[in-house]
């Protein structure tokens, strides 16, 4: 089954798997976010995920701005998205039941995917191509994108971030109390609505962030684009342990070298790639539900 | 914690059930054809949306060219019916029943993509409505469906082509395959290739798959370039076989690809740029060597409405529904079997050549083009014609 595996491969796939990991913890913090403060898996992070690359693909394509500003202007765009998505959808059923907001997302998954076809047509386009990430460095016989180096720079750098903003400000502290216990919090004083908007925008921010390292990576755009990265990232929240911000990054890198190692050994078996994560997914479920880094708590529901 | 996430798989499970649900239950047909409104209704089964969409547009835009010019037969307007199968098989069904049971179609045209029209076939063949492949390459297609006609040449000959050209004029001894084995098309197209290609003495040094709307083929790619073959072939679709030979340029590697038909849609160069430059491929037409009087009135037909190069699939679009119209016009009405019974006998002038039909319902082709992806465009390189 294995062939010739050089170490020059085997480097060449640890390169692979980082960049992939780091495009998976950036959209899979998102999902962890949302659903630590709100106990509410976001399903529609996956097609903000997706609106974020058309936004960046009009930005440059229509509006004619360079890739800096227009990155930029993205991701503020998806910011305000997620505000929006979380006003409209989530808001109205604050004191509703868990599942009704959950269905709600849902829904605002499939609206925003239909929306795309209608609006941006289901035709693929070519995420625009930004050479000062795209192209290729050789290092002996390992060759990679230039992306692939800021990759996980981009990544640590967010995290450390988010964790310092979760850690040391007043927004992350009101965010903590949150999502410890809602109701006290509002009692304490905290704007809850401001919290959760907060939360949301950061959020679309990151899986804005996402979007673009994936597009250019893989610069296809098309209204479905964001579903497999989306269930992928939500398999690694799972299975660092949905909540927890690092547990996040650890699924998700977790999940890419996984994904990358196993075709490296075993090629026969390179379309059942997707598979691996949802068996992933099964097993963490099976043996430690609350995922690797999760800790166990009584349920609150 | 983990009930919030047992709930959330059971209803992502639901919601895909749900959307599988629409395919069943269809038993109050009445024949389909024959009714006697003053329309006559084609379907355009067609990808609209989803990995094969770029491909389904193309036929799309062909059909409507000829609608334009054949509008109305039998003293009845012609009304197109937009079935959009979505890329995907499940959803192929269910546009298959929505178009036989509630829209009530007379004939269909499509699909893009042998595994969408495998699909639907079933569901024609049970409601006795003919349907016209115009692009779908697979032998199965028409297998054992005496209602699936097409008008394109099939995989074996496709097959054929491509093994005699990549030994003989590439010079290639050693071909390591990537294709999508989620797609009856390239599964049957790489089984055809690899069969001739070794029946010319050739090998065959790594197969890998992959699946449609994957993105990441650096591991297909690596064990592929592994043994040094001579060049990679990749049936399957054309946005993954554009994003493959983009990572395959990222690895430093200059090898040259190899592909069916299924590649000549423009979004393989706006997707894959500098890198799907030298991809040779098998088409079933080009502009630049017309065929007969046809070809040339449907290339001019098509620049002026799209102000572009007509592509194969849009030739083939166009060639399905001229054959659709003729059929009706020489059957004399909408009834699928006077229509089965005039498809064995016409010979329609099309775009991509003279038009008639062997029993099994294939067009009788013996001729492919060749070309190859230069500065941008597909560039037109010899016809190949195989008896």
């Amino acid at each position: 089954m294995i062939q010739n595996l050089t170490t020059e491969m085997f480097i060449q796939s640890v390169a692979n798997a980082i960049s992939v990991g780091s495009l998976y913890a950036m959209v899979a913090i998102g999902y962890t976010m949302v659903y630590g403060i709100l106990r509410l898996i976001n399903f529609a992070h996956s097609d903000i995920f997706m609106m974020s690359m058309y936004f960046v693909f009009y930005l440059i394509t229509i509006f004619a701005l360079p890739w800096p500003i227009a990155f930029i202007a993205a991701v503020l765009a998806t910011g305000v998205l997620g505000i929006v998505v979380e006003a409209a959808a989530y808001r109205p059923l604050r004191e509703a039941p868990r599942i009704s907001v959950l269905i709600s997302s849902i829904g605002v998954s499939y609206l925003m995917e239909n929306f795309g076809v209608v609006v941006f047509s289901g035709i693929q386009k070519q995420f625009p191509p930004v050479p000062a990430f795209q192209s290729v460095v050789v290092i002996g016989s390992i060759y990679f994108q230039k992306l692939s180096l800021y990759m996980p720079v981009v990544t640590a750098i967010s995290v450390v971030g988010l964790l310092y903003l979760i850690d040391k400000t007043k927004i992350g502290m009101a965010m903590r109390a949150t999502s410890k216990d809602y109701e006290t919090a509002k009692l304490m004083g905290i704007n809850i609505n401001t919290v959760i908007s907060t939360t949301f925008a950061i959020g679309s921010m990151l899986a804005c962030v996402g979007a673009i390292m994936w597009g250019l990576k893989y610069p296809k755009i098309e209204p479905y684009v964001g579903i497999m990265p989306g269930l992928k990232c939500f398999i690694a929240a799972v299975i660092g342990g949905i909540g927890n911000i690092k547990g996040a990054v650890v699924g998700a890198y977790l999940l890419g070298f996984m994904e990358i190692m196993i075709v490296l050994f075993i090629p026969a078996l390179s379309s059942y790639k997707d598979a691996f994560a949802f068996i992933m997914l099964i097993a963490i479920l099976l043996l430690r539900p609350a995922g690797i880094l999760g800790e166990k708590k009584a349920d609150k529901v | 914690m983990k009930k919030a996430i047992s709930l959330a798989l059971a209803l992502t499970l639901a919601v895909s059930f749900a959307a599988c649900g629409g395919g069943g239950g269809g038993g109050n047909s009445q024949g389909g054809g024959g009714s006697e409104s003053d329309v006559i209704k084609i379907g355009v089964f067609e990808p609209l949306t989803g990995g094969n969409a770029g491909g389904g547009e193309l036929e799309v835009r062909g059909i409507e060219l000829a609608h334009e010019k054949y509008g109305e037969v039998l003293g009845k307007k012609i009304e197109l019916v937009k079935a959009d199968n979505k890329s995907d098989a499940v959803e192929a069904s269910v546009a298959a029943s929505r178009l036989v049971e509630s829209e009530k179609v007379d004939i269909v045209i499509g699909s893009w993509g042998s595994t969408l029209s495998n699909a639907g076939g079933p569901i024609f063949k049970e409601n006795k409505i003919v349907c016209m492949g115009a692009s779908c390459t697979n032998p199965n297609v028409t297998n054992s469906n005496e209602y699936y006609y097409r008008v394109c040449f099939i995989d074996p000959f496709q097959g054929t082509v491509l093994a005699n050209y990549a030994f003989n004029d590439l010079g290639a001894k050693n071909v390591a395959i990537i294709f999508e084995s989620s797609n009856d098309y390239a599964v049957g197209l790489k089984n055809f290739f690899e069969e001739a290609f070794k029946e010319l003495g050739g090998t065959i040094s790594s197969t890998s798959t992959y699946q449609l709307d994957d993105t990441d083929f650096s591991s297909q790619l690596q064990a592929a370039l592994a043994n040094n073959p001579d060049c990679i072939f990749a049936p399957g679709n054309f946005t993954e076989a554009a994003l493959m030979m983009q990572q395959a340029r990222q690895t430093g590697s200059d090898i040259q690809f190899l592909g069916g038909d299924t590649f000549e849609v423009p979004e393989l160069i706006t997707i894959g740029g500098d890198a799907v430059e030298g991809c040779a491929i098998t088409s079933f037409f080009d502009p630049a060597a017309p065929i007969n009087d046809t070809t040339t009135e449907f290339i001019e037909a098509y620049r002026a409405k799209y102000n572009e190069e007509p592509a194969a699939f849009a030739a083939l679009g166009y060639d399905a529904y001229v054959t659709v119209y003729k059929a009706i016009e020489a059957a004399g009405s909408v009834d699928s079997d006077a229509i089965r019974d005039a498809l064995s006998t016409i010979v329609v002038p099309g775009a991509t050549g003279n038009i008639r039909f062997n029993d099994k319902g294939d067009a009788i082709i013996n001729l492919a083009v060749l070309k190859v992806v230069k500065d941008g465009k597909f560039e037109y390189l010899s016809t190949v014609t195989i008896d």
